[in-house]
């Protein structure tokens, strides 16, 4: 299982307390976990990437082992501690405000 | 007796605010949301309990949140945790997928050229006169969507982009439908605004939609008498019992037109300024309406500190400051295109919002005006339902 923490805003969106988990057959990549995520959680379809494009959104940022991961291509392998669930997989909502 | 519910979007949440038909105490619900901007809130005519709400934010986008018991509990439609085991299959999340029909197109960018269409949020839910899962939304950049599953999918109707979209300009708010109108006499007549874009009508149920501006002047953005887009429309009201005869609150002047928008005629009279965002009538009275004049082009607020809300018992040209428990010094609030509603008791019930957190109501049709809440974050949105 891979542990995601998300966001204030979505976690409230989701419903859910503190870590969420996602189960991801085959290649635990950037862009499987957030499919995973979108999969399990239908309501943040949209918040973290666009719902065509699959871009991620401007002011949203991916993190795990203290790595910034947000300009990585979806294909991207997380690390191993993420894919193991020592480590979670962050999803932060930049510091853009003002 | 009556119960008057008040729906109040702002800029860190949305509030519901309750009262018998009194409208003397008032109960105080809220943050809904809280830390996100709640454009708009609206019931449904059809079913009051059920309330579309608009919730965006600049890091996570667009959500559209739907209640269907009066405001206690909200959902976005077809993505709900009961939906998982749904008949209907996996649920798809789609209530915030606003994609424009076909090539989304460009329009008329600051510096003259063409820039495309993106979809930045929805500012004003419509919901059908009739029918509880159909409503219409505005969005920005400017077109207007419609949902017949009660905000599971929403499909633009992009007819409204063909009314020389390409000719349209965003002005410094940027460039939304911020008001539909559905004529009640006529199910496939809508009228919508968008500021620094004009003011259309469709009628044929949103299939094609033509420019109504004949008469508007806007001497100094748009120097040509017959330009039939640009002009930047604040706001347009109707009363039900006439739709044919709207109210228009411009960046410049207010006017009114008797024939659905053929011709515009002006009807500022002796209001104190040439400007202002809402524009309302009253609801036993077609003739009578409210508008709250702010000091232009670069203020936006009342002038001499004094927040005055205007009424005209002629229909426009002939306008009394109404001024009774609304501060008279020192008040430099806005109050914006949405945050203006009026319920239908006797009196007629007048609220509006501002900037500066306040949403005031009227139970005497304007006479004497009382605070209900003083402290919201700034308001974007006034809508008010009569439950009987």
């Amino acid at each position: 299982m891979i542990r995601v923490v998300l966001p204030h805003h979505l976690r409230n969106l989701a419903r859910v307390g503190g870590e969420v988990q996602v189960e991801v057959a085959g290649p635990v990549t950037l862009g499987a976990v957030l499919d995973a995520i979108e999969t399990r959680y239908p309501m943040l379809r949209g918040t973290i990437r666009d719902h065509d494009t699959l871009k991620r959104r401007p002011f949203v940022r991916f993190f795990a082992c203290k790595d910034d991961l947000s300009l990585e291509p979806p294909e991207a392998l997380l690390p191993d501690a993420v894919a193991s669930g020592e480590e979670p997989f962050l999803v932060v909502g930049a510091m853009a405000g003002g | 007796m009556s119960k008057i519910r008040v729906l109040v979007g702002t800029k860190k949440g949305a509030f519901i605010l309750t009262s018998d038909g009194k409208r003397k105490t008032w109960k105080v619900s809220g943050p809904h949301f809280a830390g996100w901007e709640i454009y708009h809130l609206k019931g449904s005519p059809a079913d009051p309990n059920r309330i579309f709400a608009s919730q965006t934010s600049g890091w996570f986008g667009q959500i559209i949140q739907r209640s269907d018991d009066g405001g206690k509990t909200w959902n976005t439609p077809g993505s709900s945790l009961e939906e998982l085991k749904s008949p209907e299959g996996f649920p798809k999340g789609e209530s915030n997928k606003f994609v424009y029909t076909g090539k989304a197109g460009t329009h008329k960018w600051y510096d003259g050229t063409q820039h495309p269409w993106e979809f930045k949020r929805v500012w004003h839910i419509e919901p059908s006169l009739t029918d509880p899962d159909t409503a219409y939304a505005g969005v920005e950049d400017a077109a207007i969507f419609k949902t017949t599953d009660g905000g599971k999918t929403w499909q633009e109707l992009p007819g409204l982009r063909n009314a020389k979209g390409h000719l349209w300009q965003p002005g410094a708010g940027g460039m939304a439908v911020h008001t539909i109108l559905l004529d009640p006499k006529n199910a496939k007549r809508i009228y919508v605004a968008i500021s620094a874009g004009g003011c259309f009508r469709t009628d044929d149920g949103g299939k094609t939609w033509k420019p109504i501006t004949r008469g508007l002047k806007s001497l100094y953005e748009l120097p040509d008498p017959d330009a039939e887009v640009g002009h930047c429309v604040h706001r347009i009201a109707l009363h039900p019992a006439r739709p044919d005869v709207l109210f228009m609150q411009k960046h410049w002047d207010v006017l009114r037109t008797d024939n659905a928008g053929e011709r515009w005629t002006e009807v500022s009279g002796n209001l104190p300024t040439d400007f202002g965002f809402p524009i309302d009538v009253h609801a036993h009275e077609p003739e009578t309406i409210f508008v709250v004049p702010i000091k232009s082009d670069s203020e936006h607020y009342p002038p001499d500190g004094k927040l005055r809300v205007y009424r005209s018992k002629t229909g426009g040209n002939e306008w009394e400051p109404l001024t009774k428990g609304l501060p008279q010094k020192d008040c430099y609030v806005n109050v914006l295109r949405d945050a203006m509603a009026v319920d239908s008791l006797e009196p007629c019930g007048v609220y509006f919002g501002t900037t500066g957190g306040q949403v005031y109501a009227s139970a005497s049709g304007g006479d004497s005006w009382n605070p209900i809440v003083r402290d919201l974050p700034a308001v974007y949105s006034v809508e008010v339902q009569v439950l009987r």
